[in-house]
């Protein structure tokens, strides 16, 4: 059977069949995860391009209110950027972190995770003490210091340009633990089963059985865990550009976006503030409920693929 | 003359998503005053159940679905929340397997014997440690004062199931309940705890319903016994009868299985199979996919407890002790 | 017992070190002392004798015990900004945020019990199933979201409660400043410490749910039920001091935690506390500022913790006889 043919016939897409939810939620994110890619095509303005704003713009209610106007379809912030276009924008760039600082936390978690699993011992001790430290602070309380500490050793303008890489970097750097964690008891696991017995007998050098015997049979609790920390990742990234902490004001996030608006909330501009925050919370929200979803199905209890 | 207790087609489910399932199917049986009972049958066969269906204490999601139990002539489980709460531990006690489970382990002892005695008594606080002291000393335990204050996990094993007997003293109940009460403890103390059990039921004027799984502790301590097989009751009536002229193939077995009954140096007799689970009751008789003795009417049709003699020695079986 | 708390003393003393370790690290490599005390208008030549005279080019190892030496004394350097030590600065906002913390522990223990209780001894009723849900979304919507939604209903939209700041305050012991003798202040007191409460809510409702739940399941409630007893022994004597204990531990670290999410609620609120500090010295990249408040911080967590685990240990009987967990 083709691949195609066999994942239709799998558990995995029955039970997503019959939950609306993860129907729902899927869809949803396919639908903003597109957009948010495709801002440039999609977006009416591109925010970037000062050349299309023009401050007397600034402030305009959305366009089914009193004062909107039919250009700017969900108003406009305080420096007149099309907020639709912002926000779509924004979203790329809060998808964007939140992808690559799960592929980075996930890169650190899972060789820290290897190493304590598979050689025990004393390296698994030394590991799991220093993972352990970190996982008792919240990850939102390590990423904000470690920014301040960036912001400080790099300088505010430097900061700014490189903000992207640094927020991954940043964010990877607080939630890695978890990863760690996850791997190392599935590696434990595994280690007492047969194949690897196996493995060691025709005389397979450690690294390969790590990495090419254990390291695949632990991807299902490294999936498991990868959606939760993909909301989680946007939520921090969030977080810390409403503190000032994280993407500028000139190339924002919606934790930017938030941020700028917050103020304007008391002058009666609410929809600087209101669409950011609403989009933020719908694309965590669809994000967590599948992974609720995802996390129930390959559950090894009830998975009888 | 009214019993004591009277359970009549006693019928217990659990309700599950999938459907009920039925824990006991139909028993009945009587007990009077100062009468013990023992209520016997391997693990999951439905004594506990049934235990706790007299107190109406079954946790969800088992529920009674027929039948009724009457206590001193009262329906008790037609009783409303606060009424069945007068009975409990009040006229009935009941006493649980495991004492280290039961005691709750941030109490101290007093506080859970004297909150026993002020749910069902009037009294002020030092007059239900007096009250508590006084059972204490009734089940033997030494410097009783001093365990008023001490927490469950400071005492044995042997001296916490002599406390909780002690509670159940507490408000004279008229009937104790003991489910498997000494299945949890050193068998050096098993036989001093029966003996307190049963010396405390002539003293103190109580009846005792005794549920377990030991053949051998039954024979000695109670006057009747009803054998439970898969939920329902096979064989009851006098203990002397039972455990000497047993008539059902099931209580053949469990006696043909104790230790000693077939001389020593000889093979331990196990009857062949195992005991279904609720999910898998066969129809007809439950016992007939192991039973030597089954007849093609076994497997269709139910046996109904029927009197093999003028002495309410009841079996439920189509071949009615025939030969083994 | 007293070999518990000596261990756990010693643990925790480790992890200050540690704390300290990173501070002074931070200190080092990003700090710079002689600006702070100088400012910047100062020669070249100048700077290198300051710095010898402040020890900055002595080894490694001698300046963090010099470090450390002076924060066990209560020096943690000098504010850049304020031109004040950094404790006192420090010490300055800490009533603020001590109100705030306080103010949101009553909200959280007294909302988080009854419903946490309640919801686990009815879990199909109307309360339990929209605390769950609630608590399911409110894990994404994050916190300072919540404190603006407030703001723009009760401050902006129905003007019943201040926006930001903390009002009137009194000062009291000659150096606290306190909200709570106002009425000002403590309707000031009321957004910040509900948003903050905002973000510990859902995990205390379902963590008590969850271990009522486990608990009303036992042997020894049941057997409870067996005696006969009162509805409401059975649900708040026996069930719930054990319910209890697990939940004192989490609510011990969560307090810590709670005091460095104040970082997040004072924002949005201006309120002048620690949180809003530490923010601020960012901006002005007052680094002895933010190490200061690292070390205070992490110092207040791990004493926390430590008592939280004595305290624990105390209550538990069975920890006390054994003296193990």
């Amino acid at each position: 059977m083709s691949t195609w043919a066999r994942f239709k016939e799998s558990y995995l897409f029955h039970s997503f069949k019959r939950d609306l939810i993860a129907i729902a939620s899927f869809c949803a994110l396919v639908f903003l995860i597109f957009i948010a890619l495709s801002a440039p095509v999609v977006a009416p303005y591109n925010t970037y391009d000062t050349a299309t704003i023009d401050i007397m713009d600034a402030e305009i209610p959305p366009s089914w209110m009193e004062d909107g106007e039919d250009r700017f379809l969900l108003g406009t912030d305080i420096q007149g950027r099309c907020l639709l276009s912002t926000m779509i924008y924004g979203l790329r760039v809060s998808f964007l972190i939140g992808c690559g600082a799960v592929v980075l936390q996930a890169l650190i978690g899972i060789l820290v995770g290897l190493f304590a699993g598979y050689f025990g011992g004393k390296v698994d001790g030394f590991l799991m003490r220093i993972t352990d430290i970190q996982f008792s602070i919240p990850y939102l309380i390590v990423a904000i210091f470690t920014s301040a500490i960036f912001k400080l050793a790099f300088g505010v303008g430097r900061y700014e340009d490189l903000a992207i890489p640094l927020l991954i970097i940043i964010i990877a750097v607080s939630h890695w633990p978890i990863y760690a964690r996850t791997v190392r008891a599935a590696v434990l696991g595994e280690k007492g089963k047969e194949y690897v017995e196996a493995a060691r007998v025709i005389g397979l050098s450690r690294w390969v059985i790590m990495f090419r015997h254990i390291l695949p049979n632990t991807m299902t609790s490294v999936l498991v865990i990868s959606t939760i920390q993909v909301a989680e990742a946007i939520m921090s990234e969030a977080a810390l550009s409403f503190l000032g902490l994280g993407m500028p004001i000139t190339k924002p996030s919606l934790g930017s976006l938030i941020r700028a608006g917050f103020e304007y909330i008391f002058s009666g501009s609410w929809w600087i503030t209101f669409f950011p925050g609403l989009l933020l919370v719908v694309f965590v929200l669809v994000i967590l409920l599948l992974g609720d979803w995802l996390r129930d199905v390959l559950n090894p209890k009830l998975y009888k693929g | 003359m009214a019993h004591l207790l009277e359970v009549q087609d006693l019928v217990v489910k659990f309700g599950l998503r999938f459907g009920d399932l039925t824990a006991i199917d139909g028993a009945s049986f009587t007990l009077e005053k100062k009468e013990r009972m023992g209520l016997v049958g391997e693990s999951g066969a439905g004594k506990s159940v049934t235990g706790f269906a007299i107190i109406n204490l079954l946790s969800k999601p088992g529920y009674i679905a027929d039948g009724r139990v009457l206590f001193e002539g009262r329906e008790l489980n037609r009783l409303s929340e606060e009424e069945i709460r007068n009975i409990r531990g009040n006229r009935i006690s009941m006493i649980f397997q495991d004492p280290m489970m039961t005691l709750n382990p941030v109490l101290t002892i007093g506080t859970q014997m004297v909150e026993t005695v002020q749910a069902h008594r009037k009294m002020s606080k030092s007059d239900a440690m007096d009250l508590a002291l006084d059972k204490l000393k009734k089940v033997y335990i030494p410097s009783p004062e001093k365990r008023l204050s001490q927490y469950p996990h400071e005492c044995s094993g042997g001296m916490r199931q002599r406390i909780v007997i002690a509670i159940a003293l507490l408000t004279n109940p008229s009937l104790i309940i003991a489910d498997e009460p000494t299945t949890a403890l050193d068998v050096t103390i098993q036989a001093g705890i029966m003996d307190l059990l049963v010396e405390l039921c002539e003293t103190e004027d109580m009846s005792m319903i005794l549920i377990t799984h030991d053949l051998a502790v039954v024979s000695q301590v109670t006057e009747k016994i009803a054998v439970m097989y898969a939920g329902k009751i096979v064989e009851s009536g006098p203990t002397d009868d039972i455990i000497q002229a047993p008539r059902h193939p099931y209580t053949r077995g469990l006696i043909d299985a104790l230790p000693g009954t077939r001389g020593s140096g000889s093979r331990l007799y196990q009857i062949p199979g195992m005991m279904p689970t609720l999910m898998d009751i066969p129809p007809g008789c439950a016992f007939h996919p192991r039973c030597s003795i089954r007849t093609q009417r076994c497997e269709t049709e139910t046996p109904l407890l029927v009197s093999v003699d003028d002495r309410e020695h009841m079996v439920a079986c189509h071949g009615l002790g025939g030969d083994v | 017992m007293l070999a518990f708390i000596i261990r756990r003393i010693i643990q925790s003393i480790l992890v200050m070190l540690v704390i300290s370790f990173v501070g002074f690290l931070i200190q080092h490599q990003i700090g710079d002392p002689v600006r702070d005390l100088v400012g910047e208008r100062v020669t070249p030549a100048e700077r290198e004798v300051i710095r010898d005279r402040l020890g900055l080019n002595d080894p490694f190892y001698e300046q963090y015990f010099r470090f450390v030496a002076k924060a066990v004394q209560g020096d943690l350097g000098l504010s850049f900004f304020y031109k004040k030590p950094a404790l006192d600065v420090i010490l300055s906002k800490a009533p603020a945020t001590i109100e705030l913390v306080i103010v949101t522990s009553f909200i959280l223990i007294f909302v988080s019990i009854p419903v946490g209780i309640y919801s686990a001894i009815y879990p199909k009723s109307w309360i339990s199933r929209i605390a769950i849900a609630g608590s399911t979304v409110g894990v994404a919507v994050p916190v300072f979201l919540t404190a603006i939604a407030f703001i723009y209903l009760f401050s902006v939209e129905l003007n019943w409660l201040p926006s930001y700041g903390r009002g009137e305050t009194v000062t009291v012991w000659g150096f606290w400043d306190t909200g709570f003798l106002t009425v000002d202040g403590l309707l000031h007191l009321i957004l910040p410490a509900i948003s903050l409460s905002s973000i510990m809510l859902p995990l205390f409702i379902r963590l008590i749910r969850a271990e009522m739940m486990e608990v009303l399941e036992t042997e020894y409630i049941k057997y409870a039920w067996a005696k006969g007893l009162d509805r409401r022994r059975v649900w708040f004597v026996h069930a719930f001091k054990n319910t209890l204990l697990p939940v004192i531990t989490v609510f011990g670290v969560q307090l810590g935690i709670m005091f460095a999410f104040t970082i997040l609620t004072e924002t949005v609120f201006q309120w002048q506390g620690m949180g809003f500090m530490f923010l601020e010295a960012v901006e002005r990249s007052d680094t002895s500022l933010l190490v200061a408040y690292l070390v205070f911080v992490g110092v207040i967590f791990v004493l926390v913790n430590t008592v939280v685990d004595v305290i624990y240990g105390v209550v538990n009987p069975m920890v006390r006889i054994t003296g193990a967990k």
